[in-house]
C-alpha cells in the first residue's frame, strides 16, 4: 500500500537535505526567487528543480501512481508529498536505476524491454518504482503480489498482462540464480 | 505465406524501449525552453450562459501576468463541423466552457489571475438529452442550428458523405422476415478514454503570420492542416509531434488546445506552454459520442438479416468537429458486418450542453454497434438463433460489399474472417457455453455467469493518403521520413521494420525522423486502423522506390541492368555472383539517394475482431465480474507479435469493454457540472482486477501490400461492450438497455430495488 504522508512530519524552515539517487542535495524552503516553494510537491521538484522528468505526472492527486518514487525503500506518490518534508529521506526515481559505474540498466528495467511491457510507456516509470520497491521487500512475490502491489498505478493501454510476465521472468531469473 | 521474412514477425524489442524504460522519453510537457509563459483557461461554471461582462483589468495588473485575453480580444478563428465554433465566444455553451485565457510566468500567478477576471453571466437553460434537445421550445445552443440538429455529412468526405443507408425494398425485407423485433437501446454513457498523459500544446508565435506548435499528439502532420483552417488560412502552421503518452483517438484532433496556446503566444511573443490538469481533461477534453438508436430489425431462420430500419441519434455535446465523421464511418461499419439487403436507416447529429464528443477508438462503429447489436439479438432471440452463428454469417465476404464513407459502394476483396471467428469460438468454448437466450451459461446460489459475442470490422485500414520518403547513405543504413508520433503502438519501430526489410538491412540500420511537419511529407496518420495498410504501404513503396533508384546507379557501376541487382546489409550485389558487389559507400561519400513513396485511398478490405466475454453477476449485489475475454482476429501478417497483443488486450480501458461494466461520466443535471472529472472517481480498471485474456490471431494472407498484413488497429474496443451487455443479460434472464450495467441497474432490472 503506498502513502501520501510523511515518515514523521519533521518540517524544516530553512532548508531541507534529501539525498536523490545517491546525491545530496540541500534545498532552501521559501517564497523568493530561487527557492523550493513550501508548495511545491516532490513531484515538481524532482521535474522542474532538477529536470528529472523521468518522473510523470497524470492526475496530479495521489489516484493513479504514475508519479511514484521510492523514498526510504517505500513507493510514494510524489505528487502527493511536499518538499519542504522530505528532510533526511533517500528518495530514489527512474533516472537512479541504471547502475552509475557501467550504465547497464536494472534487470527490471531489462525485463520490461524484452517483454514489451509497455505501450504508450507514460505509466511505466511509476510501474517499474513501484515494483522495485515491492521486490527490495519481497524476493519472491507470487503474481497476486504483483497485481496488489500494482493496484494503484494506473495504465490505460492495457500493458498490465506484459508487466507481470516481465515482472515475473526477473523473479524467476532470480530463483534459478539462487537455486 | 512468406514465412521468410528476417524481421517482418519478429519480436524485436521497440526502438525507443531504453528511454522508455529509463524515464528518458520526452513527452511534451518534459520539454525545456527558456522564456516560457504559462498558459491557463478561466472556465464557466454554467453549461449555457451569455457573457454579459468581462472585466480583466485587476487580473492584468498582477505582477507576472502577461496576457489575458477573452472573445473580444481574439480574431474570428472557428473550429467544427461545419465551422461553427469560435476559439472563445461570448456565450458559453457547458459547463466547462472557455471564458477567458491567461498567459502568465507561473502556474501559480496564472490561477491567482483566474480568480481575478470577474464575468457577468446571464444564464439559459440547458438541455442534456438527446431527445429533450430535439423537441420544439427546447434551449438552443446556436442560433444556425434550429432543433440542435448539425448539418449531416462532413465536407472532408465528399458531396455524398455517408450518413443514412437506403437500400433494396425496406417493406418487402420485412414481408421476407420470419422474426422482427423492434426497440431502443442506448450507448450513452459517455464514457472518457482518458490516456495518462493530459493534453497539452506549446506554441511559439512567430509575427506576423507563422506558428511554430510542439504537440502530444496521434497524428501531427494533421494538426498542421486543421489549425490552417480553424486560423483562416492565414498563418503558417508548423507542427512537431512528440511521443504522445497515450491518446485512444481522442488526441487526433486538439484544436482548441492548440489555439488557445498559439492566441496568448501571438500576444505574448514568447514560447506558452498550457497543459490540462486532470480534471480539465476529463471535464473538458473530448468525449465518446452519446448513441441511442431505435430500429426495427427483419430477420429470417436461415440467421440472415432481411431489413434494417429505424433512427440512430447521436449526442454530440456542444459542437462537433468529428462527429459526422464517426456518423459516416459507423454507418459503413453497421453494413459491413450486416451484409443485409434492404436498409433504411437515419441519422442525426444533436448538441447539447455538455462537454463536447470528438474522436474516440471504435469511431462511430463502436457506437451505433453498441445500441445495434442488443435490437438484433431481440430478433434472434425470437427465433432461438446463436448469436455466434448470426454475426459470423452476416459479417462481409469476399464479393459481397458496403458503402462507405464517401457513399460509394465498394465491393470487399479481402480475407474471410470465418476460421478466425470459428477458432475464437473453440477457444472459448462458445458451444459448451451457450444455453439458450436469457438463459445464464452456469450458476452458483446468487452468482450467475453469461456469455455473450460481439464484432467489428472497419474499412479504414486504408483511408486517406500517407507519404515516406527513404533516404540511403553511402554508410550502409536509411533514414525513414516520416510524420508518425509514437502514441503506443510501437508502429514507428514497425515502419523501421517494414523498411529494413524491402532493404535487407539490420533493424538497427534504419532510422527515423522526429515527427515534424517541417522536414517530413504529408501524413494523415496512425487513426483509425490505417497504421499497418496505409502507412507502411507508403513507407514500402519508399523504400522500395530508393532501392529502385540505388540499383540504377549501381548497375552502370556493376555492368549489369537494375533488375539483375540485390542488396543485403549495405552491399550491393549481382544475382547469381555474389562477387560482383560494391558497398553502398561506392555511391560516393557526397550523395544521398530519396525514395519517395505514397498510400492512395483503398476501401476494398477491412479488419476484424470478434470478441467473446463471460460474466458473473453476483444476483445479490447486482455486481459483475468479467471472467474471461477472447478475442479473434486475422491480421494478414503479424509485423509485430507483443504489440499485436498489446493492442487487442487494449479492448478492456481507453473505453472499450469497461465502458459496459463500470465506465461513465456523470452530468449533474441541476448545474451542468460532471461530478466524477477525477481519477478517484472516474473508475478504471486495476492491475488486481484482469480477466483472463485470450487472443486467437490468424495469419491468411490480405491482398494489401507486399507484406500481406492489414493489423487490427482500433478496433479492439468496439465488439466488447455489446457484448457484455449481452452476457449480464443472459446471466440475469432479462435485457438490460443501457450501459454500464452497474449494481443498481441490475437489481432493478431483476427486480430486486424498485
Ligand atoms: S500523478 Fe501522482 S498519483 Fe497520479
Ligand atoms: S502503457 Fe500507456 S498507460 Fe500504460
Amino acid at each position: 500500500m503506498k502513502t501520501n504522508s510523511i515518515k514523521s512530519g519533521k518540517q524544516n524552515s530553512g532548508s531541507v537535505n534529501i539525498t536523490i539517487n545517491g546525491r545530496e542535495y540541500c534545498f532552501r524552503i521559501g517564497n523568493n526567487f530561487g527557492e523550493i516553494k513550501p508548495s511545491s510537491t516532490l513531484a515538481h521538484t524532482l521535474r522542474e528543480t532538477l529536470a528529472l522528468t523521468g518522473t510523470k505526472i497524470s492526475c496530479d492527486r495521489g489516484a493513479c501512481g504514475t508519479c511514484s518514487v521510492i523514498m526510504d525503500g517505500n513507493p510514494v506518490l510524489s505528487c502527493s508529498i511536499l518538499t519542504a518534508e522530505c528532510d533526511g529521506s533517500n528518495i530514489l526515481t527512474i533516472e537512479g536505476l541504471i547502475d552509475p559505474d557501467t550504465g547497464a540498466l536494472d534487470p527490471l528495467q531489462q525485463a520490461f524491454i524484452d517483454h514489451n511491457a509497455f505501450q504508450c510507456g507514460f505509466c511505466t516509470p511509476g510501474i517499474i518504482m513501484t515494483v522495485k520497491a515491492l521486490l527490495n521487500k519481497n524476493k519472491n512475490p507470487d503474481e497476486n503480489e504483483v497485481m496488489e502491489a500494482l493496484s494503484g498505478n494506473f495504465c490505460r493501454c492495457i500493458s498490465h498482462y506484459h508487466v507481470i510476465r516481465a515482472v515475473m521472468s526477473v523473479i524467476d531469473d532470480t530463483k534459478e540464480q539462487n537455486e | 505465406m512468406n514465412n521468410s521474412y528476417k524481421i517482418i514477425g519478429k519480436p524485436l524489442p521497440r526502438k525507443d524501449g531504453k528511454e522508455i524504460v529509463t524515464g528518458a522519453v520526452n513527452f511534451l510537457n518534459d520539454l525545456k525552453f527558456g522564456n516560457l509563459l504559462f498558459g491557463k483557461v478561466l472556465r464557466s461554471p454554467f453549461p449555457h450562459a451569455n457573457i454579459k461582462n468581462i472585466d480583466k483589468t485587476e487580473a492584468e495588473k498582477i505582477p507576472g501576468v502577461h496576457a489575458v485575453l477573452t472573445w473580444k480580444d481574439v480574431p474570428d478563428w472557428k473550429g467544427g463541423t461545419p465551422r461553427h465554433v469560435r476559439v472563445l465566444d461570448k456565450k458559453v455553451r457547458y459547463a466547462g466552457d472557455a471564458a477567458a485565457l491567461i498567459a502568465a510566468e507561473s502556474e501559480d500567478i496564472a490561477e491567482e489571475a483566474a480568480e481575478h477576471i470577474h464575468v457577468e453571466y446571464e444564464e439559459l437553460p440547458a438541455v442534456y438529452d438527446v431527445e429533450e434537445a430535439l423537441k420544439p421550445g427546447a434551449p438552443q445552443l446556436y442560433d444556425e442550428f434550429p432543433s440542435n440538429i448539425l448539418t449531416p455529412g462532413t465536407p472532408i468526405f465528399g458531396p455524398e458523405c455517408l450518413y443514412n443507408i437506403n437500400k433494396g425494398d425496406i417493406q418487402k425485407g420485412f414481408e421476407e422476415a420470419d422474426y422482427t423485433a423492434e426497440g431502443t437501446f442506448g450507448y450513452e454513457n459517455i464514457p472518457n478514454p482518458v490516456p495518462p498523459e493530459p493534453p497539452g500544446a506549446i506554441a511559439l508565435w512567430e509575427d506576423p503570420d507563422k506558428v511554430t506548435l510542439w504537440v502530444s499528439n496521434q497524428a501531427p502532420y494533421m494538426d498542421k492542416i486543421t489549425l490552417f483552417h480553424v486560423f483562416n488560412r492565414e498563418v503558417e502552421v508548423r507542427t512537431i509531434g512528440n511521443p504522445c503518452g497515450g491518446s485512444f483517438g481522442t488526441k487526433v484532433v486538439s484544436w482548441q488546445i492548440q489555439a488557445y496556446a498559439t492566441l496568448l503566444s501571438r500576444a505574448t511573443g514568447r514560447p506558452v506552454k498550457l497543459i490540462y490538469s486532470k480534471e480539465e481533461h476529463l471535464s473538458s477534453f473530448t468525449l465518446r459520442p452519446g448513441s441511442r438508436m431505435h430500429a426495427r430489425i427483419g430477420l429470417k431462420k436461415d440467421g440472415s438479416i432481411s431489413a434494417i430500419s429505424g433512427r440512430w441519434l447521436v449526442n454530440t455535446g456542444y459542437y462537433s468537429m468529428t462527429t459526422q465523421a464517426q456518423v459516416a464511418v459507423g454507418c459503413g461499419e453497421i453494413m459491413i458486418m450486416s451484409q443485409c439487403l434492404n436498409w433504411d436507416l437515419k441519422s442525426t447529429v444533436v448538441c447539447t450542453n455538455r462537454n463536447a464528443s470528438g474522436c474516440v477508438r471504435g469511431f462511430g462503429g463502436q457506437e451505433l454497434k453498441s445500441a445495434f447489436i442488443p435490437l438484433l439479438s431481440l430478433a434472434m432471440q425470437q427465433g432461438g438463433l446463436d448469436p455466434f452463428y448470426v454475426l459470423k454469417k452476416n459479417f462481409v465476404k469476399p464479393g459481397q460489399g458496403y458503402f462507405w464513407r464517401d457513399g460509394k459502394w465498394y465491393t470487399y476483396r479481402g480475407i474471410n474472417f470465418s476460421n478466425a471467428m470459428d477458432k475464437g469460438a473453440e477457444v472459448f468454448g462458445w458451444k459448451e457455453k451457450w444455453k439458450g437466450w436469457m438463459k445464464p451459461s452456469a450458476e452458483s446460489g446468487p452468482l450467475k455467469r453469461g456469455i455473450g459475442v460481439g464484432i467489428h470490422g472497419n474499412a479504414d485500414i486504408g483511408e486517406d493518403s500517407s507519404e515516406a520518403y527513404v533516404k540511403l547513405l553511402p554508410d550502409g543504413t536509411a533514414t525513414l521520413y516520416l510524420c508518425v508520433a509514437e502514441h503506443g503502438t510501437g508502429q514507428r519501430s514497425n515502419y523501421i521494420k517494414m523498411v529494413a526489410e524491402v532493404l535487407n538491412l539490420p533493424y538497427e540500420k534504419v532510422n527515423i525522423t522526429p515527427p515534424d511537419s517541417l522536414i517530413n511529407p504529408f501524413e494523415f496518420g496512425p487513426v483509425g486502423s490505417r497504421g499497418t495498410y496505409a502507412i507502411g504501404g507508403a513507407a514500402i513503396n519508399a523504400a522500395e522506390d530508393a532501392k529502385m533508384k540505388l540499383f540504377e546507379l549501381f548497375a552502370k557501376k556493376l555492368n549489369t541492368s537494375p533488375q539483375n541487382l540485390a542488396t543485403e546489409n549495405g552491399i550491393v550485389f549481382v544475382r547469381g555472383n555474389t562477387q560482383k558487389k560494391l558497398k553502398w559507400n561506392k555511391m560516393g561519400g557526397d550523395r544521398t539517394i530519396i525514395g519517395y513513396g505514397r498510400f492512395e485511398e483503398d476501401f476494398t478490405l477491412s479488419n476484424c475482431v470478434m470478441s467473446f466475454v463471460e460474466v458473473e453477476v453476483d444476483t445479490e449485489t447486482g455486481k459483475t465480474d468479467l471472467i474471461r475475454v477472447v478475442n479473434a482476429t486475422d491480421v494478414g501478417k503479424i509485423i509485430d507479435p507483443p504489440g499485436l497483443e498489446g493492442q487487442l488486450n487494449g479492448c478492456l480501458g481507453s473505453g472499450g469493454i469497461d465502458s459496459a461494466l463500470f465506465e461513465e461520466t456523470v452530468i449533474d443535471i441541476k448545474n451542468g457540472n460532471m461530478l466524477n472529472s477525477n481519477m478517484t472517481d472516474y473508475r478504471w480498471r486495476t492491475f488486481s482486477e484482469l480477466p483472463a485474456m485470450d487472443n486467437v490471431i490468424f495469419e491468411t494472407p490480405a491482398p494489401s501490400h507486399q507484406f500481406h498484413a492489414i493489423g487490427v488497429g482500433e478496433i479492439s474496443t468496439a465488439p466488447g461492450p455489446p457484448a457484455v451487455l449481452m452476457a449480464v443479460s443472459n446471466a440475469i434472464g432479462k435485457w438490460i438497455h443501457s450501459y454500464p450495467v452497474n449494481p443498481e441497474k441490475i437489481l432493478r432490472t431483476i427486480g430486486m430495488i424498485h
